[in-house]
């Protein structure tokens, strides 16, 4: 029944796609100035079949219909409703049902709120993101129908890998969704400038919201991300330079790029080529590391139950993709001249967009390069975290130092007395390291010059603030506060990375364990049954012999049935100044627990700091005029 | 469209990158080592875990009838259920030699779990940073390697050995 619902829905979907790329088509042929009133309400009724079709496989889930695959494959029965819902998304074929969802909803919105806009550049957009959406539709109804029936119909579900069953994880891959898939509306744009003509600044207006709210979204969307790596994969970090946490990565470094460089284009009128460049890449960027991802061509934590035809299906659609907007790229092309002085912001956001570009490819090369040896000499080899570091840390330094002068330029020119500002500044920053270094250790050059350049942008920003407040501005805070949030984000992965204590022992009932300052006493282990697992949970007390503070921390080790799987369940204690970080782990045949203790000062400034720069986004998403 | 010298480097580099991507779809079994199997190690160079001075290579292991190459670290679990079976192979028979590489651990805590568990190895190699075991197209561990005195892989065991596995490398020495 549901079945017969969803696909009925989705095939409507695509008729209605068709439908409107062809009265798009015709409608830009005529001389009239506005868009016919048919195709906003054949768009309207696009988006209610996408969002029905949506809630219709919800339904299935809610219900436990294992009448349907999927959900057979992604629930179970004692799964609690939240985690029954979040299932939905939680798998390939849901996921995709939502990545449709999110095209089809992105296409409507920007047809009705660009109204003051060409026509002919608006028609284009929803012709190219209909085309968008046919082709995801065809993958979704020829290769991964979430649909599909199964039959005789199964008694009982196999059940949602228990390390998904997680509420940063139920919100992660929406949030990532609309910050990826938001970003196909700016290539269709894009594509539609192209060919239409409709460039320069009133480009930049059409589709500055847009990227805004992808470039928040996806933001959110990879902190989030991180915060379930920390709390559920217990392994104590929060980035592993992940080959998908760098597919995630590009993206981001490439609409960051965007966003910034738009801001020369809407004001200034130039780099409308470099523009258009870095709205095609981000979105080609996107669909690349989905591919990569759910081809199974990289393995990670991210892997979803990989399949071939899967992979061929988006490579191909990649290629075409790719092939398509090159082509109109290279026709349309014209050849701009630039004029910026040295000492403008222009220039600045331009050096930017040199350094996103060089991470970029930097993260680009680390992953594609093991693939690139596999294929062409069948050796084997993984690129980590050493390489990341080695090649991107030194450049942050520079980063943080023109992240904090850069916006402070004005259009066009601006004269020498910022220099001297950032000179007494970068003097004061240096006393604060020196403070740090004096009394909290000692650590390695790069490290002394990632504290240097980081307090530097605290302190050049928080005057900003000062000034904002004072002379009354009305623009510009966004900026300050997702710079500022930077440098106290690099500040403390900073402080994190240099004073963290970590140790890894066996211990049994009973034993006691002294390491730095804290003595552990490991008092119990208590099993308990809970809905869809057991749990085996220890209780520890941790003493803190330098103030006799006492704490309690309780890991678990989780035993799920459905699929059967164990799962430890990391004891974290946050406070504000550090976080108390203990997992437990069975060693079989024996009474001793291996315990990896942590104690990792800041985490929760991490955090904060990093949605603070997500949070500046949302705050310029609100301000809708007068922003600079 | 005017054809320039620019414009033909990225058609040409992109398509390159796409048929890497389509070659490395159709090698299904990516990460999958199994097919290891019959070919030979390749050369190593091995450090003890207590001496600098001491090493092993791969010529060492051409003196033996059968090597077995176990990869383990104090922080895995599941090398610990493994360990009981690594004893009784070196205890009850002796044409087979084990190799213990101690993969991206502590030399303090990969001491510990030797003298807590037991210590089934002729000779522990230390690997800190994981560079030797990628040698040997280890990807995670435990991983257990049987080579024979030509150096050719005869069995590659990949998760903690069981029971069932443990009566198939003794079939395959006998």
């Amino acid at each position: 029944m549901l079945s017969n619902i969803g696909i009925g829905l989705v095939i409507l979907i695509l008729a209605l796609s068709f439908l409107i790329i062809s009265i798009a088509y015709y409608d830009s042929k005529t001389s009239k100035q506005v868009i016919k009133k048919s195709i906003y309400k054949l768009s309207l009724l696009q988006t209610t079949f996408t969002i029905l079709s949506f809630f219709t496989l919800i339904i299935g889930f809610i219900n436990s219909d294992f009448s349907l695959i999927n959900v057979y494959e992604n629930s179970h029965t004692t799964k609690p409703l939240f985690y029954k819902i979040a299932g939905t998304w939680g798998n390939h074929e849901g996921s995709l049902l939502l990545w449709v969802n999110i095209l089809v909803i992105f296409s409507y919105l920007f047809l009705v709120f660009n109204h003051t806009h060409n026509k002919k550049f608006r028609l284009y957009t929803l012709i190219f993101q209909n085309i968008l959406i046919i082709g995801f539709l065809f993958f979704l109804l020829l290769n991964s129908n979430p649909f599909n029936l199964i039959y005789p119909i199964p008694l009982e579900g196999l059940g949602l890998n228990p390390i998904l069953q997680d509420p940063a994880l139920a919100v992660h891959p929406p949030l990532l969704y609309i910050g990826f898939v938001g970003c196909s509306i700016y290539f269709s744009a894009a594509m539609a400038s192209l060919i239409s003509g409709y460039g320069g600044k009133l480009f930049a207006q059409s589709i500055k919201t847009w990227v805004k709210i992808s470039w928040c979204f996806q933001t959110l969307g990879i902190i989030v991300g991180s915060i379930w790596a920390y709390y559920e994969l217990g392994w104590g970090g929060f980035w592993f330079w992940d080959p998908v946490e760098n597919a995630s990565l590009l993206p981001w470094f490439a609409i960051t790029a965007l966003m910034h460089s738009l801001i020369v284009l809407e004001k200034r009128n130039t780099l409308y080529a470099w523009v258009i460049i870095l709205c095609l890449l981000t979105f080609i960027l996107s669909v690349t590391g989905t591919f990569l991802v759910r081809s199974g061509i990289l393995n990670s934590v991210h892997t979803f139950a990989s399949d071939p035809s899967r992979g061929i299906y988006i490579l191909s659609f990649l290629s075409l993709m790719i092939f398509s907007s090159l082509i109109v790229f290279f026709m349309k092309y014209k050849k701009e001249t630039y004029n910026f002085n040295l000492k403008s912001r222009e220039t600045f956001i331009l050096v930017n967009n040199w350094f996103m570009i060089f991470f970029l490819v930097t993260i680009l090369i680390g992953m594609l390069y093991p693939i690139f040896l596999d294929v062409l000499t069948n050796v084997k080899i993984s690129v980590g975290p050493p390489f990341f570091n080695i090649i991107i840390i030194p450049l942050v330094v520079p980063l943080l130092f023109l992240m904090a002068i850069g916006p402070n330029f004005s259009w066009i020119n601006s004269r020498n007395k910022i220099f001297y500002k950032a000179l007494f500044i970068v003097l004061g920053s240096v006393a604060i390291n020196v403070f740090i270094l004096y009394f909290f250790g000692r650590y390695s050059l790069m490290s002394n010059l990632i504290f240097v350049s980081a307090i530097f942008l605290i302190l050049y920003s928080l005057l900003d603030i000062k000034k904002f407040f004072n002379k009354k501005l009305k623009f510009g805070l966004s900026r300050i506060i997702s710079h500022l949030s930077f440098g106290f984000l690099i500040f403390f992965i900073g402080i994190n990375h240099q004073f963290s204590i970590e140790e890894d022992f066996n211990l049994k009932v009973g034993d006691i364990k002294k390491i730095s300052s804290y003595e552990i006493n490991f008092e119990e282990i208590t099993m308990k049954e809970k809905k869809n697992y057991k749990v085996a949970i220890g209780s520890f007390k941790l003493t803190n012999l330098k103030n006799d503070m006492v704490q309690y921390l309780n890991p678990e080790i989780r035993i799920y049935s459905n699929p059967e799987t164990l799962t430890y369940e990391a004891a974290i204690k946050t406070k504000i100044t550090s976080d108390l970080y203990l997992t437990m782990s069975n060693i079989s045949r024996s009474d001793f627990y291996n315990i990896k203790f942590q104690n990792k000062p800041f985490m929760i400034w991490i955090w904060i700091s990093a949605l603070m720069i997500a949070v500046g986004g949302f705050i310029q998403l609100n301000l809708k005029k007068n922003e600079d | 469209m005017k054809i320039s010298i620019s414009k033909i480097i990225i058609f040409s580099f992109t398509i390159f990158l796409l048929l890497v991507f389509w070659q490395g779809l159709k090698k299904d079994n990516n990460y999958d080592t199994e097919n290891l199997i019959g070919s030979r190690i390749s050369s190593f160079q091995l450090i003890e875990i207590n001496n600098n001075d001491q090493y092993i290579s791969e010529e060492d292991l051409k003196k033996n009838k059968f090597t077995l190459i176990n990869f383990f670290a104090s922080w895995c679990a599941p090398c610990r259920t493994e360990h009981k079976y690594l004893l009784n192979l070196s205890n009850k028979n002796k044409k087979i030699k084990i190799i213990g590489i101690n993969f991206k651990d502590k030399k303090k805590n990969a001491i510990n779990f030797l003298n807590e568990l037991g210590n089934p190895y002729n000779f522990v190699g230390k690997d800190i940073n994981g560079k030797i075991s990628i040698l040997f197209g280890i990807y995670g561990i435990p991983e257990s390697i049987l080579v024979d005195s030509d150096l050719t892989v005869i069995k590659k065991i990949v998760g903690p050995i069981d029971k069932v596995q443990y009566n198939e490398i003794l079939e395959l020495v006998q």
